[in-house]
């Protein structure tokens, strides 16, 4: 009655290259709670979109890559920040998609908020533990890097909304890729409101893109598309996962395949950064000091 | 009339400011590389017909050398006389190129080769420190260039050159080339061991070339770290470079350290693959060497016979 | 150049090889007849002699061998690491005392100089055990967990560039962790993965461990598609590797690719020259440029063009090309009739679309399979010879003006494999070898090998690392 105040909705759009852009289809579709109750309508990305975001990411990736791990670590702990500071948001969003209790609902987010901060400790030590020199038998400096794969799509879990999508976006960026990112299909409202913490952390437009929709409609266009670098396929069932694992291999794709996950709380280990890293290695030739080294 | 750079690179000779920009503008070197090509080239499997003549050649490009306090005339036309007739037993066997003494035993040296085709080599400018004044060095060319040398085998004031001062290594060798006058010809010896790295190697064989040498030759044979095939392979790239800028060729002397006919002909492979025939002769290249000749003499006569020979079949000179 | 010392014919002697008139399948520690009783022939590429005969194995061979390897799995992935080691270091030692003999026989099938199966396969193999056999008992420092499981049964197909370093690269860390292999050589090189088949037998490696089948592509795709397979390791063509992607998609099978390769060797003014033009030889004529790392494309900067064009020329030469049996041969035969026409088309290719070839003076064996060294010069990045890869001894020059040119131009390739950087400053070395997105990046040198160091590309140039610590997890359930 007139006690209760009409509040405003918010209108969910699409994250691409650090916009919210509208869908480029003019389209939505309903996005219900547990209960099927309207929540809002989200953007139903379309092939173009997905273009769009590839081209955002592949732009973002220069110079996400070749920022300073110390500055990414400094960004992912923001986002951390960010998150803590608006973690009620959170709780009801993922409380209504996923159909959990307040409190289930704010294990997840801190949870989510907890990996943020692991991935942020990742991004300096990774290539400590994962590279390294080579003991080559020969006069020469050898070492192995790990560097990032590139432009990385990632279908995010289904189930899992918000700590599922960090637990798989955080780790692609922390190395320097930059990620094309589907929300869960079902329950996007949590991803969409992620962009937006992403937007005022510093992170690089474009480092980050999140679409909405139909996961099999835009999913298919990515896993075709000669400038992505590797896919992550946890958001996929069986059969769509081997189609696009199909059409990853045109371009010899990294395609990291959908693994059980009971529980996306638990530690994770590395690799899901491994999956998306490459490892170069440099040879330099070292030779002695003075000429006096040869002799027969 | 002296010898002065050639027309087109006269200008970086005139002060140590000139002549360090241009040293230092030339290509770097990689030790591993070099070192690696010249062992890749070592591998190189020389038989039959192809030993026969590279063993031949080897003789013939020896400097056949005595460089001791203990010399004396008796010992010097020793090896006059080995170094006409390397084996007594084999008429076909070719001369040696020279034979290598102190200025104060070239007349012998000369006497002793008197009557064939073999040069008389002088070390002169205080070998082999070099550490004397100038006068003294160019006293010590002329006195040797007087008493009949045909060569004279200088060695460059390394200090000079380690500190930087190109200029008065330049002038130097410009001088004692003038000393050499019109027929003796001029080796500058770098003592690759003290100049010590490649970079400095290359830079050193551009100002002997710059300066006016006949002749560019590693090593004394009287410090630690002699020729190697990596080093003499840096001054085979320098002088065929030279050549390819200037036009004018300039021969490579190893000195010190080849022993065995095997390494011989390693280096006439770093020869043969770098710049070609037109140094496969002696008046191109040398060897500055003493117990090798006995080497190669054993190894052309199992050739020959089929057996292999004693150090009893071949002079002690 | 001609010379007054022309070198002898210094022939490797053959005698020391014995090439049996025929081979089998080595199934479960036993030489067998292909089930449908099919051989084929295997010459030699640079006289066309007829080597040998061996089985071709079929989809019932593959299935034979695919069960042989998964019975022995069970006892040979029970065993202590430390015993696995032992086996390994035995296999190890055995190719040492007989590398002369594997070094001949290599060179026999494959055409590729003594030379380099003498100083570069043989000795990279015999250090590929080595090493991999003392990881079997230190997986669980390796980086990858507590006790890491091995997968199970790999099945391994190989190419015929290097046909038993690649033998190496994949049977050694396989059976360190505890796998065993089903490998298929390449059609054109059976022999020497045979002969290892008898090194196995010689180190008393139990039955079923190792299963070699020859054949040709088909055995080799019945091999990936088996369902009792559970890794998958191939080098070879990137088209091949994107149909075996295909295939395994969908599956548990663990894949790793190691493909073509369009490598940029970057000449900067300031490089040592004489070194360059070295690594440029090495890059392009190693093995005929039958390399999947080969640096087929040299990338000068504009100013010193001119210059190391001549000094390149002048050093190829003095190239050698011919027997591959001589000790004095550089440049041997090409591996087959039909990758000859490939580089030749390829090449005809070049010439019509407006790049300048040129070839050393240089005299063609009357039998065989060979092709003279060639530059192409007036490259451009529009040119089929500056994106395709040859396989062969074909090397496109094209020039760049700026550090960032040079980069923008060597990443310009759906491959990823490998570059070489030759400059004399360190400073642009790091941040040149840090922009290039290739696996391996060689600076100031190029070709160099060794198991400690990974190996494997970027993009269309396949996934996964082969040596050192990282080539472990390619066999490993991590």
């Amino acid at each position: 009655m007139s006690d209760a105040r009409l509040s405003v909705l918010k209108t969910y759009k699409l994250y691409v290259g650090g916009k919210f852009p509208r869908s480029e289809s003019g389209r939505v579709y309903e996005v219900t709670d547990s209960k099927n109750n309207w929540l809002a309508n989200a953007p139903l990305a379309s092939r173009k979109d997905a273009r769009d975001a590839v081209v955002a990411a592949r732009k973002a990736f220069g110079g996400w890559s070749g920022a300073t791990a110390y500055n990414r670590g400094q960004i992912l702990y923001r986002i951390a920040e960010m998150l803590e500071g608006r973690r009620g948001q959170y709780v009801r969003e993922v409380a209504d998609a996923e159909g959990l209790s307040k409190s289930k609902a704010a294990d997840q987010v801190d949870a989510a908020i907890d990996r943020w901060v692991w991935y942020a400790g990742w991004t300096d030590k990774i290539a400590q533990v994962v590279g390294g020199g080579n003991p080559v038998a020969g006069p020469f400096f050898n070492l192995s890097s790990p560097e990032p794969t590139g432009v990385v799509a990632v279908l995010a879990p289904q189930a899992s909304s918000f700590l599922g999508l960090v637990s798989v976006v955080a780790p692609v960026i922390a190395t320097g890729n930059t990620a094309v990112v589907v929300a869960s299909e079902r329950s996007p409202l949590p991803a969409l409101s992620l962009g937006e913490v992403l937007a005022t952390s510093d992170l690089p437009g474009g480092v980050v893109n999140i679409l909405s929709g139909r996961t099999a409609e835009i999913a298919a266009p990515l896993a075709a598309h000669q400038d992505v670098n590797a896919i992550d396929l946890a958001g996929a069932d069986e059969a769509l996962a081997k189609e696009l694992e199909i059409a990853a291999a045109d371009n010899l794709k990294r395609v990291l395949r959908p693994q059980p996950v009971d529980n996306w709380s638990a530690t994770p280990g590395t690799e899901r950064m491994t999956a998306f890293l490459e490892t170069k290695t440099v040879w330099h030739p070292t030779g002695s000091l003075g000429a006096s080294g040869s002799a027969y | 009339m002296p010898t002065t750079a050639p027309n087109a690179l006269s200008d970086v000779t005139a002060s140590d400011g000139t002549l360090r920009r241009f040293l230092h503008g030339l290509p770097g070197v990689d030790a591993v590389g070099l070192e690696a090509r010249a062992a890749s080239l070592g591998t190189r499997s020389i038989k039959t017909t192809a030993k026969a003549y590279a063993i031949d050649l080897a003789i013939s490009m020896v400097d056949l050398t005595t460089l001791e306090g203990a010399d004396t005339p008796g010992k010097v036309r020793a090896l006059g006389a080995k170094a006409v007739r390397p084996d007594p037993t084999d008429r076909t066997t070719p001369s040696t190129a020279a034979v290598c003494v102190y200025p104060d035993m070239v007349a012998t040296a000369k006497e002793a080769v008197a009557g064939s085709d073999v040069k008389v080599a002088s070390v002169a400018t205080a070998f082999p420190a070099g550490r004397a004044p100038i006068a003294v060095k160019l006293a010590d060319v002329r006195e040797a260039v007087a008493a009949g040398a045909d060569e004279i085998d200088m060695v460059i004031d390394r200090g000079a050159f380690l500190a930087g001062h190109y200029k008065k290594v330049y002038d130097e060798i410009t001088a004692v080339k003038e000393a050499c006058g019109t027929n003796a010809r001029l080796k500058v010896i770098f003592e690759t061991g003290e100049l010590s790295t490649y970079d400095n190697i290359r830079r050193a064989s551009w100002l002997g070339m710059l300066a006016g040498a006949d002749f560019i030759k590693t090593s004394t044979g009287k410090v630690a770290v002699n020729a190697t095939p990596a080093n003499t392979l840096l001054m085979l790239e320098a002088v065929r470079d030279f050549r390819a800028q200037t036009g004018v060729q300039v021969g490579v002397k190893p000195a010190g350290g080849i022993r065995t006919s095997k390494d011989a002909i390693k280096f006439l492979v770093l020869v043969n693959e770098t710049v070609g025939e037109d140094w496969l002769d002696n008046h191109w290249f040398r060897f500055g060497a003493s117990s090798l000749l006995n080497d190669l003499l054993m190894q052309r006569q199992k050739l020959a016979t089929g057996r292999y020979s004693g150090p009893d079949y071949v002079t002690v000179d | 150049m001609a010379s007054a010392f022309e070198y002898a014919p210094a022939p490797e002697s053959r005698s020391i090889v014995d090439i049996a008139p025929s081979y089998g399948l080595f199934i479960n520690g036993e030489f067998t007849e292909a089930a449908d009783g099919k051989v084929f022939k295997t010459v030699s590429p640079s006289t066309e002699e007829v080597l040998s005969e061996v089985a071709e194995a079929g989809e019932a061979d593959v299935d034979r061998a695919v069960q042989a390897a998964r019975k022995a799995f069970e006892k040979w992935s029970a065993l202590p690491g430390s015993e696995r080691a032992k086996y390994l270091f035995r296999i190890a030692r055995i190719i040492q005392e007989r590398s002369r003999e594997l070094a001949v026989l290599e060179t026999l099938d494959n055409g590729k100089p003594i030379r380099e199966t003498r100083d570069a396969d043989l000795p990279l193999v015999a250090a590929h055990f080595f090493y991999y056999a003392g990881w079997a008992d230190k997986l669980d420092h390796a980086g990858y967990g507590a006790n890491p499981r091995p997968l199970g049964v790999a099945g391994q197909v190989i190419p015929w560039n290097f046909p038993l370093l690649m033998l190496a690269w994949k049977i050694a860390p396989a059976l360190a962790t505890g796998n065993t292999v089903v490998l298929k050589p390449a059609e054109t090189t059976p022999l020497s993965a045979l002969f290892f088949a008898d090194i196995c037998r010689q180190a008393g490696l139990p039955k079923g461990v190792v299963n070699i089948l020859t054949g040709d592509g088909r055995a080799g795709a019945a091999l990936i598609a088996h369902p009792d397979v559970d890794k998958v390791a191939f080098t070879g063509s990137t088209a091949v590797g994107k149909q075996i992607a295909r295939t395994v998609a969908g599956t548990r099978k663990k894949v790793t690719l190691e493909l073509g390769g369009k490598g940029a060797n970057i000449v900067f003014d300031d490089a040592p020259v004489d070194q360059a033009v070295e690594g440029i030889v090495n890059g392009i004529f190693f093995n005929q440029g039958q390399v999947c790392c080969a640096g087929s494309r040299l990338l000068v900067q504009e100013s010193i063009h001119d210059e190391l064009l001549d000094s390149l020329k002048r050093r190829l030469g003095t190239l050698r090309l011919g027997d591959p049996l001589d000790k004095n041969t550089d440049i041997g035969a090409i591996n087959s009739a039909e990758q000859l026409a490939r580089i030749t088309a390829l090449a005809d290719r070049g010439e019509a679309e407006g790049a300048e070839r040129w070839s050393p003076a240089c005299e063609l064996p009357q039998n065989g399979f060979w092709f003279a060294p060639t530059l192409f010069t007036k490259v451009t990045q529009a040119h089929t010879v500056a994106r395709d890869e040859i396989f062969g001894p074909v090397l496109s020059v094209l020039t760049f003006r700026t550090p960032d040119e040079a980069v923008a131009k060597a990443n310009n390739t759906p491959y990823g494999l490998s570059a070489g950087i030759w400059t004399e400053k360190g400073s642009r070395i790091l941040a040149v070898a840090n922009k290039l997105r290739a696996g391996v990046i060689w600076s100031n040198t190029f070709n160099k090998f060794d198991p400690t160091s990974p190996f494997g590309g970027y993009k269309e140039s396949g996934f996964g690392r082969e040596g050192g610590r990282h080539g472990l997890e390619a066999y490993l359930d991590v």
